[in-house]
Formats: structure tokens, sequence, C-alpha cells
């Protein structure tokens, strides 16, 4: 596969999965906010949260001043002067996917083609009741495109990309939403109890579809030691790091190649780490540092991906590819 | 429905006001359309369009601006002996100018038997001198051509101009005709519409005739400026149709006279490249230093024979529009037969008594520069006001040889959705005829449409729309 055809894959499902993360932190502060928090200056606090995770903070500011709930959520969702806004992400989804269209089936192409317009039409007459409503569609869209995908792409190394695009940027998420949750919700590990804290965890749960799967699971309160297992270490929760990593991996040796070999090592290591990691021993650590460590290592892995696989760089390596030694 | 008598030809309706026999079927079923509904399927086909991203860029408008090309959902309609006529004369003419290009790209017979002068060849700008003995698979050098013929009676087809550099507009014949099958599915059963669906693998096949001799399976390419291109929708159209790799020039790189492209797999070697980026882009080293879309080492490779490109460089010095003039003559010349298609008669400006007469009758011709295309820069006499036709006065009267002069045709009209209903608007025709080892088209073409009332220009940046074109099998 064509070098470039790889990096637009990769970044079309980058992109596509950062809006629905997007809507999801989003969705979880609207959710958050109905319930009152009872401490000095309680919005700003609240509606910080989804700056700080999606590392729009200092743009806000300098636009906004103070996070309060309708600025914050306009300039996530469709602001197009802010470069993270789930508007500018499904715009580069669909210039990725435009540059690719021939990789891609015409039905993926067309549903990425369709949210774009109808994005732009919703964009003009969003009211601030309509913010639910919008995340939903914008979740729905983004799950709409993964099932057209699975549904029409062949299995080759496209797909193989599409993952690797989808589940970096996933597990990236995942980590941050918690690392920033876990700093304003937690005062102490084993504090456990209030309403409010009942609220945050679920909603934090929430965002990330994981709230059923908590109470089958555990059947107990929601405590923060068994939130973070769910999401760090379970590997059959969809939006954990584990399963992203698993995905991350699968993909990785199923694009193969030689130039890989770092890519697939890091990623193995990391795998392994989350395979036999125990909480407690996360805790010990320190959640905080241990997802920092954690972002650095995704951050390190994506950087070796694109120097392997999607770079074009001007010299002829020593070693032919298997595909061109056959050819005369 | 109007039934208008004019000195066009009607496409759809004779003279006396009654209906054509190609067209009965459809007339009969348009009369018994319930009112509003050709307007429902017209909004119809525009959401559908719009959702497929077939689009187009107009230069001159914010980059990356998206339009659609505005789609006309009544057909135009041919019958399978006129096609055929049109075929043949379309496959001798394209013969001819291959045969030309073969010519004055070796021993330039045409030129040592007085037929076409040395400086209208060696002289062109588009003449490329790197090509001289360069010999090409099957002596092709225009794999692609687009000719576009106008009609003006019943038995009376001219050639307004060939395009043998990289013509355009194929993926929207292609669209339309998905359009209308998905539209009026009951219309295709009714009527025996010649396919057309599958020029893509036509386009394959003769691509793959174009490799050079000695690879047997070779990787072909499509090579498109970027995705701000105006035909870009139809660059990567045509790249998944194939299933071959859509690259731009920077995905191309040449290492010991050998193109690769860079893949997730390391270097993989590019046998045939269609590419839709002109001559003058194509390689920094030879065309302009300045261009980014082209590959460093390119022309030397192609000279060099271990690449193909599609359509051959310097295939511009053929379509050019003063060499067209010789194109009868050629068809004489290279084939010894009669030409089975006219030309528009033309005055070329650097012959003075040429030059005089087109002067004294700017207000009713139609004036051209030579190397221009995609109607930009000409010149419509009978719909320009004076102080424009004082402009481009001036600009012949510079450089006359930059310009050529035809009669306004009178184009045939073919009905068409308007605001006001089904109106006659005048129309064109852009078969897209394919050359390997032989002469492949499908039938019919693309049909542009004049949209505004009275208006000659068909071209889509000029507010032209386009027509599904159905050849009906007997």
């Amino acid at each position: 596969m064509l070098a470039r055809t790889a990096e637009n894959l990769f970044w079309m499902t980058r992109h596509i999965e950062r809006a629905e993360n997007i809507a999801r932190i989003l969705d979880v502060a609207h959710r958050s906010a109905l319930v009152p928090l009872d401490i000095e200056g309680s919005e700003a606090y609240l509606w910080y949260a989804p700056l700080n995770i999606t590392g729009c903070a200092d743009g806000y500011e300098i636009k906004y001043g103070l996070a309060r709930g309708l600025d914050v959520s306009r300039y996530l969702a469709i602001d197009p002067d802010n470069p993270s806004s789930i508007y500018n992400c499904l715009r580069l989804a669909r210039e990725n996917a435009r540059a690719v269209r021939g990789a891609i089936t015409s039905e993926m192409w067309e549903v990425i083609n369709a949210t774009w317009l109808e994005l732009n039409r919703r964009a003009d007459t969003l009211d601030d009741e309509q913010f639910r409503d919008f995340f939903d569609w914008v979740k729905e869209r983004s799950h709409m495109f993964r099932g057209v995908t699975l549904g029409t792409i062949q299995k080759d190394i496209a797909l193989s990309f599409i993952k690797l695009g989808t589940f970096l940027e996933r597990a990236d998420n995942t980590a941050r939403i918690l690392d920033v949750k876990y700093h304003i919700l937690l005062p102490s590990v084993n504090d456990v109890g209030g309403a409010a804290d009942y609220y945050q965890w679920g909603a934090l749960l929430k965002s990330v579809s994981a709230f059923e799967a908590y109470r089958k699971i555990y059947r107990s309160v929601i405590s923060p030691l068994r939130v973070a297992e769910l999401l760090i270490l379970r590997d059959d929760m969809p939006r954990s790091l584990h399963a992203c990593m698993n995905e991350v991996e699968t993909a990785l040796i199923d694009i193969n190649g030689t130039s890989g070999r770092e890519a697939r090592r890091r990623v193995g290591e990391l795998h392994a780490a989350l395979h036999f990691g125990l909480i407690d021993d996360v805790f010990s650590y320190g959640l905080h540092e241990y997802l920092t460590d954690f972002l650095s290592h995704i951050d390190t892995l994506g950087c070796e991906i694109a120097s392997a696989y999607l770079s074009r760089s001007d010299g002829f390596p020593l070693e032919p590819s298997s595909r061109t030694s056959g050819v005369q | 429905m109007d039934k208008p008598r004019t000195r066009y030809f009607n496409e759809m309706h004779a003279d006396d006001g009654s209906v054509r026999d190609i067209y009965s079927r459809y007339s009969h079923w348009l009369a018994g359309l319930a009112e509003g509904s050709l307007e429902r399927k017209s909004q119809e086909a525009e959401l559908l369009f719009r959702r497929l991203g077939i689009t187009f860029a107009v230069y001159g408008e914010a980059a990356g601006a998206e339009r659609l090309i505005p789609f006309d959902i009544v057909p135009r309609i041919f019958g399978a002996a006129e096609w055929q006529r049109l075929e043949l004369g379309l496959k001798q003419r394209v013969r001819a100018l291959n045969a030309f290009l073969h010519d004055i790209y070796h021993d330039q017979d045409i030129i040592k038997a007085g037929v076409v002068n040395a400086r209208q060849v060696l002289d062109n700008a588009l003449y490329r001198p790197e090509m001289q003995g360069i010999d090409l698979p099957n002596q092709v050098y225009a794999q692609i051509a687009g000719i576009d013929l106008v009609r003006v009676a019943e038995n009376d087809f001219y050639v307004l101009e060939d395009n043998l550099r990289t013509p355009s507009g194929v993926s929207y014949m292609l669209e339309n005709r998905n359009t209308m099958m998905r539209l009026f599915p009951e219309l295709f059963a009714s009527h025996n519409v010649a396919p057309v669906e599958h020029y893509p693998q036509m386009l394959l096949a003769t691509l793959r005739e174009a490799a050079p001799p000695s690879v047997s399976d070779p990787t072909i390419v499509v090579m498109t400026p970027g995705a701000y291109n105006s035909a870009y929708f139809e660059h990567a159209f045509l790249a998944s149709q194939m299933g071959v790799e859509l690259v731009e020039g920077q995905d191309l790189f040449v290492h010991q006279q050998k193109v690769y492209m860079h893949t997730t797999e390391g270097p993989q070697q590019v046998h045939v490249i269609y590419r839709r980026v002109d001559d003058d882009f194509l390689d920094p080293r030879v065309f302009r230093p300045d261009s980014m879309l082209g590959v460093p080492g390119l022309v030397e490779t192609y000279c060099a024979g271990n690449v193909a490109l599609t359509n051959g460089i310097g295939t511009g010095v053929a379509d050019d529009k003063s060499t067209y003039l010789y194109v009868p003559d050629m068809i004489r010349f290279y084939l010894g037969e009669a030409p089975l298609l006219s030309n528009v008669p033309t005055w070329h400006l650097n012959q003075p008594d040429d030059l005089a007469y087109v002067l004294a009758h700017l207000p009713e011709l139609v004036v051209k520069e030579v190397q221009g295309s995609g109607g930009y820069g000409m010149l419509v006499g009978p719909t320009s006001c004076k102080a424009e036709i004082e402009a481009y006065r001036q600009r012949i009267v510079a450089e006359p040889a930059n310009f050529i002069a035809q009669p306004t045709l009178a184009l045939s009209t073919c009905p068409t959705m308007v605001e006001s209903g089904i109106a006659p608007r005048h129309v064109d025709l852009r078969p897209f005829v394919l050359s390997g080892k032989s002469i492949r088209l499908v039938p019919g073409g693309l049909t542009r449409v004049a949209l505004r009332e009275g208006s000659l220009v068909v071209n889509s940046s000029q507010g032209g729309g386009t027509k599904d074109t159905w050849v009906l099998e007997d």
C-alpha cells in the first residue's frame, strides 16, 4: 500500500475516533453538571475537565476566559477556530478520506461525506438545548462509520491501518479521561461513598460506555480502584487500555514488514505490562504517574509507526522489499 | 411542453413539431408523468450527487471550494445506426492523430510531403524535442482521447476539438448513468440502452497494453496533481474503479532509471502511469523547475522506455487548435481514406486574408486561443457586448497567430429541465476513444449542456451541465 494512503487512513480514523471521544467527554460533563457539587466555583471546576482532557484549555482561555458550560461546549463541539473541535476533527477525517477515496469503500466515503454535510447544517442552527442530541448524533455517526467499515472493507492492510488509528486514539483518550477525573474527583483512594461521588464516577463510566459492565462485573458500589482496573487492565472492555493495545498489537503483526520491528517490540512490551499488571501496583506507583508514563509510551509508539510505515523519505533503502525484488 | 421551430436542430422534435422516432418512447413516458414528479427526481439527483461527493473545483474560487456539476435528468438519445457512423469516424480520426504524432516524432514524412509545414510543428510550444526518435508501444501516443462533437443537422456533425492531453469528464458519464438507473429504473426496462459501465475495464486493458513490452504484469497507477485539482474526483474515481493506486508526484521517485512508489512495504516499481498532470509539471528537471507536482528524473526514465506515461509526452502538438486544421489532411495522408467526420471551417489568423475577414466580422464569430482549453479565454461574438469585442480585438491584433476563428455553430438543442419546466438547450458530445492494440470506445460519451438560455458554451467551468447519453440498441 502507498505510504501516503496508509497515512491518510490512519489519520482519517484517528480523527473520527477523536470526534467521538470529545462528544463522550462533553456528554459526561453535561450529565455531571446536573448534579450539584458543593464547592466554590463549581461550574468552572467542572468545565475545566473537558478542556484539560482534550488539551484545549489554553486556546479556550484566550478566547473566553473562565470555563462556562455553554462556551466550553461550543468551543469543543463546533468552533472552527479550535483545531481540536469535533467540527475540525470531522473536517479532517473527510479530507483524509477524500485523499484516499480509492482505498476505502464508497459506503465508507458516503458516511463520512454525509456526516460532514449534516454537521454543517447542524452547526448553523445548534442551540443550547440541543447539545446532548448533538453528542448522541456524533457518537451514532462514529458507530455507523465503524459498522460500515467492518461490513464493507476487505480484510487487508488498509483495515489494519484503520484499526491502528482508531485504537491508538482511543487508548490515548481513555488514559486522559481517567487521569483528569482522578484529580478532580478523588481526595483519597479509599474515599468511597457520597452521592456526588457516585454520580461523578458513574458519569465517567457512562462516558466510556462501561457503567453497565461495571455493575455486572463488580455488583458493588463504585470505587475508584475498580473503575481504574476496569478501564486499564481488563481486556474485555472495548475502551480499556488493555483492549486497545490488544488491537494495536494485532494490527501491527498483520501489517508486518521489516521496517516495523521497533514498533512491534514497543507495543509488545506495553501489552505485556497491561496483561500481567496488578491494579494495586498501579496505585502504589501512583495512578497519575502510571497514566503519564502510558501516554508518553503510546506517543513514542505513534512516532515509531509513522517513521516505519507512513513516511516518504527520499533515500532508496538498501534492502529492497520482497515485492520489488521479483521484477526485473 | 413547448415544441420549438428554430433554426437549431432539435434532438427530440422534428421541424413540424412531431417527436422523432428515437425519442418516441421517452416522450410518451414523459407525457404520462404526474405534475411535479420530474422536479422531485431532479432534486433527488442533486442530493445523490452531493452525498456521493461528485464535485469539481473552479479555479479562481476559494481554495478547496467544491461545486456540483449540474446534472440534467432528461437523457440525450442516439440511434444505433447514427452512433455506428460516429464511432467509425472517431476511430478513424484518432488513428490518424496517433499516426501523425508517431510521424512527427520520427521521420516527419508529412512535413517532407508538404502536407503540413515544418514551422507548424517544430515551432509549436507543445512540440517536445525530447520525444524525437522515442518508440512507444503500438505507436500510440494518445491512449485516451476526448473528441468534442457538435451536431448542426440530422446527419451533420462537426468535430469541435480533439483533446489528446488529459481529457476529463468520463467519471460524469459513468455517474450520470448510475444516477439515471437509480432514479428511473422503469425507463431502462423499456429502453434498450447500450451499457457504458465497462469503461474502467476497457481503460485498464488499454493501460496494460501501453506498458513497456518487457513487462508481463505491469503495475499501473493514476497520477493526480492532488485533492485540490478541479478533476480530483475523477482521478480518485477511475483509480478505484480500476483497482489501482492513486498517486501524487510526492509518492513517486526515480532510482537508477526506474520509477518506484513509496509503499508501506518499501519501494515498489511502477510501469504505467496514467497521468492527469500536464507535461509542464511532470518533471522539474526537464520542464518547469518550480513544479512541486512532478517527479525528478521521470522524463529520462520514460525516454529510456522503463515506464509508460499515458498520454505520452508531447501530444499537445496534435490537439492544438492550429494543428486541428490539418486533421482531415492527416486522415487522407496516413490512412488514404476520406474523413468521415468534418472539421468546422476555421480561419487561421496568421493568414492576412483570414485575419482581415475575421476582424471585420467579430460579432458573428467564435474566436479561440490556439492553445487554450476549458472554454477559458474565448470570444463568442453573438453573445458578447461591444466592449468585450473591442478588448478581444486588441488581443488579436497584438498576436494574431495565437488565435483561430470559427463561425458560430448552430449547436443542436436537447430538451432540458430548467426552472420554467422543460426547454431546449444547446448540447455537445464528448466520446472517449481508447487506443492500445486496438481502438475501443463505449457507446455514447458525455453530453454537455449549456444551461443558460441561448448560451452556446457548454464547459462546466462556464456554467454548463451534463446529461446521460443513450445509444439505443436495435
